[in-house]
C-alpha cells in the first residue's frame, strides 16, 4: 500500500491550506493564553474577517486571468478607487452599471496595449494606473470627494442575508463564474495556453489577442467591483482607496499555487491563498503587531511557503 | 557609427528625447540656465537615477527586482545612524550602509538561484522584510547625518572644496574648470564609469546579458548562470544602497516611506523602460536607465516652471509615460509575420 499520492499541482493547496489552519492554531493559542477566549474560532468573527476578506478576493479572482496568461494587472489599485469615484459620483440606480463601464474601459485599454502593441504588461498597466490616479486626483482636488455611496451599494458590502454578509455572496458568485470560466470554457483553457507557450497557442488557432483582451476586462470589472464594495463598506470614495489592495492581490494568487510566469495554477488556490492572507492580517492585528514585524512576517511567509512549494524547474538543463 | 546607433536605437532615442527636454527646460526657464537651478536639479535626480540602475542590472537578465526602492529606504535609514562622529566613523559608516544593501542584494540573488523562486515574487516579499526593517530601526522620521558632509555632496565640487578647504578653498587654478560641476553628477558618474562599465565587460557581465537573450543557450555554452544571477541581484542591491546613502545625505535624515519606497521601485521600471533597456531581457544597459530617470525628473521639474496646475503633475507624467512606451510599438503593425512577435 502506498499513502495516497497528491498530484504535484495540488500540493501548494494542501501546505497553503495546511498553514491556514496553523495561522488558526496559533491565532487561537495566543487568545487563549491571553484573554482566555478564542474569537478566532467564533463564526461570527470569522465571517466579519470574511467580509472584509471578499473585497481582496474578488480582486485576486480578476487577477489570476492576467497572471495565467503571463500578464500582470499593476492598475487594479487606481481602478478599484477610480470606479468607486465613479459610482458614488454619479449615484442612484446608474452608479453600479456606471463603475462597472469604468472597469470594462480599463480593461480593453490595458488588453489593447498589451495585446495590440505588445507593450509588456508590467509596464502598460503602470501607466494605466498612473494616468488613472491623476484623474482621480484633478478631479477631486487630492481630497475624499463628498458623495455619498447608492443604498444598493452600502446593502452589498454591510448587509446580511440568512445571517450571512451580502459581500460572500458577491464574492461567491464571481468565485463561480471564475472557476466556470476556467475549466469549462474555450477562453479559460486559451489562457491557461496563451500562458504555457503564446506562440504555440497562435499556431493551435487560439485567437490570443481578443483573449488576453478578455483576460484584462475580468480583472478590471473585477477591481471595479472591489471599489463599488469597498465604497459602500466605508460609506464613500477616498484617495487611495485602493492602493492595499494590490500586492496582497498578487501574494494570494501566487501563494495558491499560480505560477506567476502563467500557464498553470487554479482556481481553489487563489481563494485559500486569500483566506491564508486575510486570517494572517488578522491574527497579527489580535496579536496587535506592529506594522514593521508585519511587514516583515509577511515577506518571510511568501518566501518560506513558496520555498516550501518545490523549488521551480530550471529554465534550463 | 551608423551601426552604433542602429544597435542602440532606444538608447539613442532616449538620449536625444533627454537634449531635447533638457535645452528646452533651460530655454523656458525664467532665469535662464544657472548653476543653482542645475545643483538643485542634479540632487533631485540622483536617487532614481542610482535605483534606476539597480533596476536595471536583474531586468537585463529578463527578471525583475521589486525591492529596489526598498532597499534604498532600509539603506538610507541605516546612513541616518551611521553618518556622524569623526572623520573615520564617518568613512565607515559609508561602507556599512553601502554593504547593507549589498548583502540584502546578495540575499535576493540567493533566494532567486537556490530557492529557484520567480524574481518578481521573491523580491515583492524581500521587499516587505526590508520595509520592516527601516521601520524597525526608523519609526519614525530622525537621524542625525554630518552637517558638513551633506552640504559638501549636495552641492558643486566649489562648496565641495571649501567645506573641507582643499585646493585653496575651491580658489586653485586646477580646480577652476571643475567648479560649478555639481558633485552629485560626479558621484554618480563615478560610480557608472567605476563600477557598471568594468563590471559589464567581465564574464559574469556578459553573461547577465546572454541570459536575458536566451538562458538556455547561455547554460549550454558553459556561462556561469548561477555566478551571473547572484552578482546582477548583488549589483542591484549595491545600487540601491547608493541611492539610499545619498537620499539619507540629501534630507539629513533616515526616513521608512512606504509610499516613497513603492514610488522609487515603480518609478524604477519606467526609467529602465524610457532608458531603452527591454523588459524582456537582453538590450540596454545601466547607463541609458540613468538616462530615462533623468528624463523622468525632467518631466517633474517643468510643472514648476510652466504653470501647469500641481494636481494634473501625476497625469501628465502617466500620460507621458504610456506615450513613450507605446511610441516604440509601432512595429508590432509593420511585422509581416506575426510569429515574429512571440518570444
Amino acid at each position: 500500500m502506498t499513502a495516497p499520492r497528491i498530484k504535484s499541482e495540488d500540493k501548494p493547496l494542501v501546505i497553503a491550506a495546511g498553514f491556514t489552519l496553523v495561522i488558526l492554531l496559533i491565532g487561537t493559542g495566543y487568545t487563549l493564553s491571553t484573554q482566555g477566549t478564542a474569537p478566532l474560532l467564533q463564526p461570527t468573527y470569522l465571517l466579519q474577517q470574511l467580509q472584509i476578506g471578499s473585497f481582496l478576493g474578488i480582486c485576486a479572482a480578476g487577477l489570476m486571468l492576467v497572471i495565467l496568461t503571463g500578464h500582470i494587472d499593476l492598475s487594479i489599485p487606481a481602478t478599484l478607487t477610480g470606479a468607486a469615484m465613479i459610482g458614488t459620483a454619479i449615484g442612484g440606480p446608474w452608479a453600479i452599471p456606471a463603475a462597472l463601464a469604468f472597469g470594462l474601459i480599463v480593461g480593453l485599454i490595458n488588453g489593447a496595449g498589451t495585446a495590440v502593441l505588445r507593450v509588456p504588461s508590467m509596464i502598460f498597466t503602470l501607466g494605466m494606473d498612473t494616468v488613472l490616479r491623476g484623474v482621480t486626483v484633478a478631479q477631486t482636488g487630492g481630497f475624499a470627494p463628498q458623495d455619498q455611496a447608492t443604498p444598493l451599494m452600502l446593502a452589498l458590502a454591510k448587509d446580511r442575508f440568512l445571517g450571512i454578509p451580502v459581500a460572500l455572496y458577491v464574492w461567491a458568485a464571481v468565485s463561480v463564474l471564475i472557476a466556470f470560466l476556467l475549466a469549462r470554457t474555450a477562453f479559460g483553457r486559451s489562457l491557461y495556453a496563451i500562458g504555457t507557450r503564446e506562440r504555440v497557442a497562435y499556431l493551435s488557432g487560439i485567437r490570443t489577442r481578443p483573449v488576453i483582451v478578455g483576460a484584462f476586462v475580468a480583472s478590471s470589472l473585477c477591481a471595479a467591483l472591489a471599489g463599488v464594495m469597498l465604497a459602500g463598506y466605508s460609506a464613500k470614495a477616498y484617495q487611495g482607496m485602493g492602493n492595499a489592495y494590490l500586492l496582497p492581490a498578487i501574494a494570494a494568487v501566487v501563494l495558491g499555487g499560480t505560477n506567476v510566469l502563467g500557464g498553470s495554477g487554479r482556481y481553489v488556490g487563489t481563494l485559500i491563498g486569500v483566506i491564508l492572507i486575510v486570517l494572517l492580517n488578522s491574527v497579527l492585528s489580535i496579536m496587535q503587531m506592529p506594522e514593521a514585524l508585519r511587514q516583515i512576517i509577511y515577506g518571510v511567509v511568501i518566501v518560506v511557503m513558496l520555498l516550501i512549494y518545490g523549488r521551480g524547474d530550471r529554465e534550463t538543463g | 557609427m551608423g551601426r552604433l546607433i542602429a544597435q542602440n536605437r532606444g538608447f539613442a532615442g532616449a538620449l536625444l528625447l533627454f537634449a531635447a527636454l533638457f535645452l528646452t527646460y533651460n530655454l523656458l526657464h525664467p532665469r535662464g540656465f544657472s548653476s543653482a537651478v542645475f545643483v538643485q536639479n542634479a540632487n533631485e535626480s540622483v536617487a532614481i537615477a542610482f535605483v534606476a540602475m539597480a533596476q536595471t542590472v536583474p531586468v537585463l537578465m529578463r527578471g525583475l527586482d521589486l525591492s529596489v526602492g526598498a532597499v534604498m529606504t532600509l539603506s538610507a535609514c541605516v546612513a541616518s545612524y551611521l553618518l556622524t562622529g569623526s572623520a573615520l566613523e564617518i568613512s565607515f559608516g559609508i561602507v556599512a550602509v553601502l554593504a547593507t544593501g549589498t548583502a540584502f542584494g546578495l540575499m535576493n540573488g540567493l533566494i532567486v538561484v537556490y530557492g529557484r523562486l520567480q524574481p518578481i515574487i521573491a523580491t515583492l516579499a524581500t521587499g516587505a522584510i526590508a520595509i520592516g526593517l527601516a521601520l524597525l530601526l526608523r519609526p519614525q522620521p530622525g537621524g542625525d547625518v554630518d552637517g558638513d558632509l551633506g552640504w559638501a555632496l549636495t552641492n558643486t565640487v566649489w562648496d565641495f572644496a571649501d567645506t573641507y578647504g582643499i585646493a585653496d578653498g575651491g580658489e586653485a587654478w586646477w580646480i577652476r574648470p571643475f567648479a560649478d560641476i555639481p558633485v552629485p553628477l560626479i558621484l554618480l558618474v563615478g560610480v557608472a564609469a567605476l563600477v557598471w562599465l568594468p563590471f559589464k565587460r567581465t564574464v559574469t557581465g556578459r553573461t547577465i546579458y546572454a541570459i536575458g537573450s536566451a538562458e538556455g543557450a547561455a547554460y549550454v555554452s558553459g556561462l556561469p548562470i548561477n555566478r551571473a544571477k547572484l552578482a546582477a541581484f548583488t549589483l542591484a542591491g549595491f545600487f540601491s544602497a547608493c541611492a539610499g546613502l545619498y537620499l539619507a545625505l540629501q534630507t539629513s535624515t533616515g526616513n521608512a516611506d512606504t509610499v516613497q519606497a513603492g514610488a522609487y521601485t515603480l518609478n524604477s521600471i519606467a526609467a529602465v523602460v524610457l532608458g531603452g533597456t527591454a523588459l524582456a531581457g537582453g538590450i540596454g544597459g545601466a547607463i541609458a536607465s540613468v538616462i530615462g530617470a533623468l528624463i523622468l525628473r525632467l518631466i517633474s521639474f517643468y510643472f514648476r516652471i510652466l504653470d501647469i496646475e500641481p494636481l494634473l503633475q501625476p497625469l501628465i507624467e502617466g500620460l507621458v509615460l504610456l506615450l513613450a512606451v507605446s511610441a516604440g510599438a509601432w512595429r508590432t503593425f509593420s511585422v509581416k509575420n506575426r510569429l515574429e512577435l512571440f518570444r
